[in-house]
């Protein structure tokens, strides 16, 4: 519905000025428009906010790039990569048969605690530092929204996977053979007999010391191999729709996790309880409760209660995506007339929506085209067009990819607008313009009468030009601001805008632009009063430079 | 080059990470049964019984040759009558079904009882053909000593003469 508004605007004869106001003002509603003021929202939008005052404080000490918080998803792979490096020498010693599982995993901490051990606590911290990483990526990703319309597919493909951990999880701590694993063995099958499937007790496999024989173990270590590669493979589908994916964590982040992993395996190693013996009941426990925590939460309810749970909670993760969610985003439009070819778009787009295919009109050449299914509506791909740029004459400019909901024309004619009304002030103000983001600080609230601002569906779709555009035009600074570093909404925003300004990505920004006339600020949601701040420190700034000496030449539109 | 204090800071949080992580994957210790208990493990897994007819020389006769079976079993199984007694009190008393659709399959049962440590006597008696037996026609009775922990397991196996107590 706002974007055919957007669309009669953009088509109507009106003045451009209040065509431009008019659409802001669409646009801000757009924004801040439909609340969904349900208890889930409710619930979500304060997870969000906890989320982002966390990430925030650990980007105190860890910054962005390096924060685990915001790599969550690369840091639980890293731990999976650990546990298969680990798990591969643990399997190359182990002993199939019902002693030998225990003497011969026992003899790893006794007699080579120094490599065995060590490898053998590794893997133990590694399962659990990925089932915390997995839990609180999959909780992140429900705080931001991030389960509905192009990450249907990511987040259909993740639920799977957190019942494959576990399966492995668990029946790793079998394979120990000691009291924990005799205990985790019966109470698993004991709740497994709960359900309808089986048609004798499957925990009557456990019933008495002769009830299991050697192969139960080579069995074992079959499956807890094979889990994890299903494991591998579901992971594999489930970044399968993202472009650049976050392999691994930076490096920092991974030394520092390996570290943190070894300096606790050195303090305190991974033991085996006593051998088992299915004539004695275990008593007192050393449970792991992230992995083990279900048996304990049998006990105090009952298979009934812990199977509804996880199926329910399997459901409802599923389910998830199809409940009512806000209108989805129209989706980037390629003009085949204004699109060169260039693949720029192709390459900046974050989930791969943006293919190259033969151009139908122009021979030898290229042509973009969106997926509609994979496209975010992000913008992205637009403010990576050359043809984005608000220098080109025509009266409405048309560029190779664009957003209906928020066109470069509607940017450009909204930001002419605020260059005329900045241009009513008196001489000797200070005029900025600032560019932001939906999804980060809201920029609008800077708005005032000497300041201009412009909110983006996401920063990665401003076109450079438009800043050297802002300040030939009038503006004596412009700000850009988005998402924390490792924060950005739709990934790859606010790191192909710093290369972008940083003449390291094209389309660069030019170097007749003044540095010291362009403000960044990496801020988050509830950080508005941060990006305040810096505004009004950049406004004095710029009041203390050399106006005419350090401005760009000034421009006027010429229009066609 | 991050400043000191977020070294410092990166420290105390990656510290934080290892204790949480060491801390959870052994703590707090879980107890399932209190120290003075032991546990009655009954559980079992045994094919009804049925009636059989014998068939007559003249339905044989009537029979293909390589269908002459000599009795003509029901397809469908008994249920299974089971009585648990604790120094002469019912502790668990119970009809096991057949399983499978035509109610041909073993029946099973597969029960945790928690009890004080001490000496019992322990009763376990079962029908497993109700059509035929008005009474229990397998019966096991001893007095055991249970020891914290212990677990006894109260199974069926004709082989090691029907009911037993490991």
């Amino acid at each position: 519905m706002c974007s055919l508004a957007l669309d009669s605007g953009l088509r109507g004869n009106d003045d451009d000025q209040n065509a431009a106001s008019r659409l802001s003002r669409q646009y801000q509603y757009r924004v801040t428009g439909s609340p969904n003021l349900s208890l889930h929202a409710a619930l979500r939008g304060k997870a969000q906010t906890a989320f982002e005052r966390i990430e925030n404080f650990l980007d105190a000490s860890f910054g962005g790039a390096d924060n685990p918080l915001r790599h969550l998803g690369a840091l639980g792979l890293y731990f999976l990569w650990i546990l298969v490096a680990t798990g591969l020498y643990l399997y190359t010693v182990l002993d199939t048969s019902i002693e030998g599982v225990y003497r011969s995993i026992g003899h790893l901490s006794r007699e080579q605690w120094y490599l065995g051990g060590m490898l053998r606590s590794l893997h133990r911290y590694a399962s659990d530092g990925f089932v915390l990483a997995m839990m609180l990526h999959l909780a992140r990703e429900w705080a931001y929204g991030r389960y509905h319309g192009f990450r249907l597919y990511s987040w259909v493909t993740g639920v799977p996977l957190i019942w494959l951990a576990y399966i492995s999880g668990i029946g790793g701590y079998w394979i120990v053979w000691d009291r924990l694993a005799q205990f985790s063995a019966i109470a698993t099958t004991e709740l497994f007999d709960w359900l309808p499937f089986f048609n004798e007790p499957t925990a009557r496999n456990f019933l008495a010391p002769d009830s299991i024989n050697d192969r139960f173990f080579t069995v074992l270590v079959f499956i807890h191999i094979g889990i994890p590669l299903m494991l591998i493979l579901g992971l594999w589908a489930h970044v399968n729709r993202i472009s650049r994916v976050d392999y691994l964590p930076s490096r920092r982040l991974m030394l520092g996790t390996l570290a943190s992993l070894l300096v606790l395996a050195l303090v305190k190693p991974a033991l085996s309880e006593a051998p088992a013996d299915l004539a004695l009941a275990p008593t007192a426990l050393a449970l792991d409760w992230f992995i083990l925590f279900i048996h304990p939460l049998t006990d105090i309810t009952s298979p009934a209660s812990v199977w509804s749970l996880i199926f329910g909670a399997t459901i409802l993760l599923f389910a998830l995506p199809f409940l009512p969610q806000p209108t989805a985003q129209p989706i980037a439009v390629v003009d085949a007339a204004n699109c060169n070819g260039c693949s720029r778009c192709h390459a900046d787009c974050p989930y791969e929506a943006v293919t190259m295919a033969l151009h139908p009109d122009k021979a030898g050449h290229k042509i973009a085209v969106v997926d509609p299914d994979l496209c975010a509506g992000c913008g992205i791909c637009a403010g990576s067009c050359p043809s984005s740029t608000p220098f080109r004459s025509q009266e409405r400019l048309v560029t190779g990819i664009d957003m209906p909901q928020q066109p470069v024309d509607v940017l450009r004619r909204q930001l002419e607008a605020q260059l005329a009304r900045l241009g009513t002030q008196a001489a000797g103000t200070t005029r900025l313009v600032v560019f932001g983001c939906d999804k980060g600080a809201d920029v609008h609230r800077l708005t005032s009468a000497d300041t201009a601002a412009i909110s983006l569906l996401c920063t990665g779709m401003l076109p450079p030009s438009f800043i050297e555009y802002a300040l030939r035009s009038g503006a004596d600074g412009v700000v850009v601001t988005g998402c924390r570093e490792g924060g950005c909404d739709f990934r790859l925003g606010m790191q192909w805008t710093r290369e972008r300004l940083a003449h390291q990505r094209e389309p660069h920004l030019r170097s007749l632009v003044p540095p010291d006339r362009l403000q960044l600020v990496f801020a988050s949601r509830s950080e508005g009063d941060t990006v305040a701040t810096v505004v009004n420190k950049f406004r004095k700034q710029l009041r203390d430079l050399a106006v005419a000496s350090r401005k760009p030449p000034a421009y006027s539109r010429r229009i066609r | 080059m991050p400043k000191p204090a977020a070294i410092v800071g990166q420290i105390i949080l990656y510290g934080a990470f290892a204790a949480f992580i060491g801390y959870f994957s052994t703590s707090p210790t879980y107890q399932q049964i209190p120290d003075d208990v032991a546990l009655i493990k009954l559980s079992m897994s045994h094919l009804g019984g049925r009636e059989c007819r014998k068939r007559t020389p003249e339905e044989l006769a009537k029979l293909p040759a390589n269908m002459r079976a000599p009795l003509d079993c029901p397809r469908g199984r008994s249920d299974i009558k089971l009585v648990l007694e604790l120094d002469g009190k019912p502790m668990f008393d119970t009809v096991m079904h057949p399983t499978g659709l035509s109610k041909d399959g073993v029946s099973t049962v597969y029960k945790r009882f928690e009890v004080k440590a001490g000496t019992y006597q322990l009763a376990v008696k079962m029908n497993d053909n109700l059509v035929i037996n008005h009474d229990f026609n397998f019966v096991k009775e001893a007095q055991v000593t249970l020891k914290p922990a212990r677990v006894l397991v109260i199974d069926f196996n004709p082989d090691k003469g029907g009911l037993f107590f490991q």
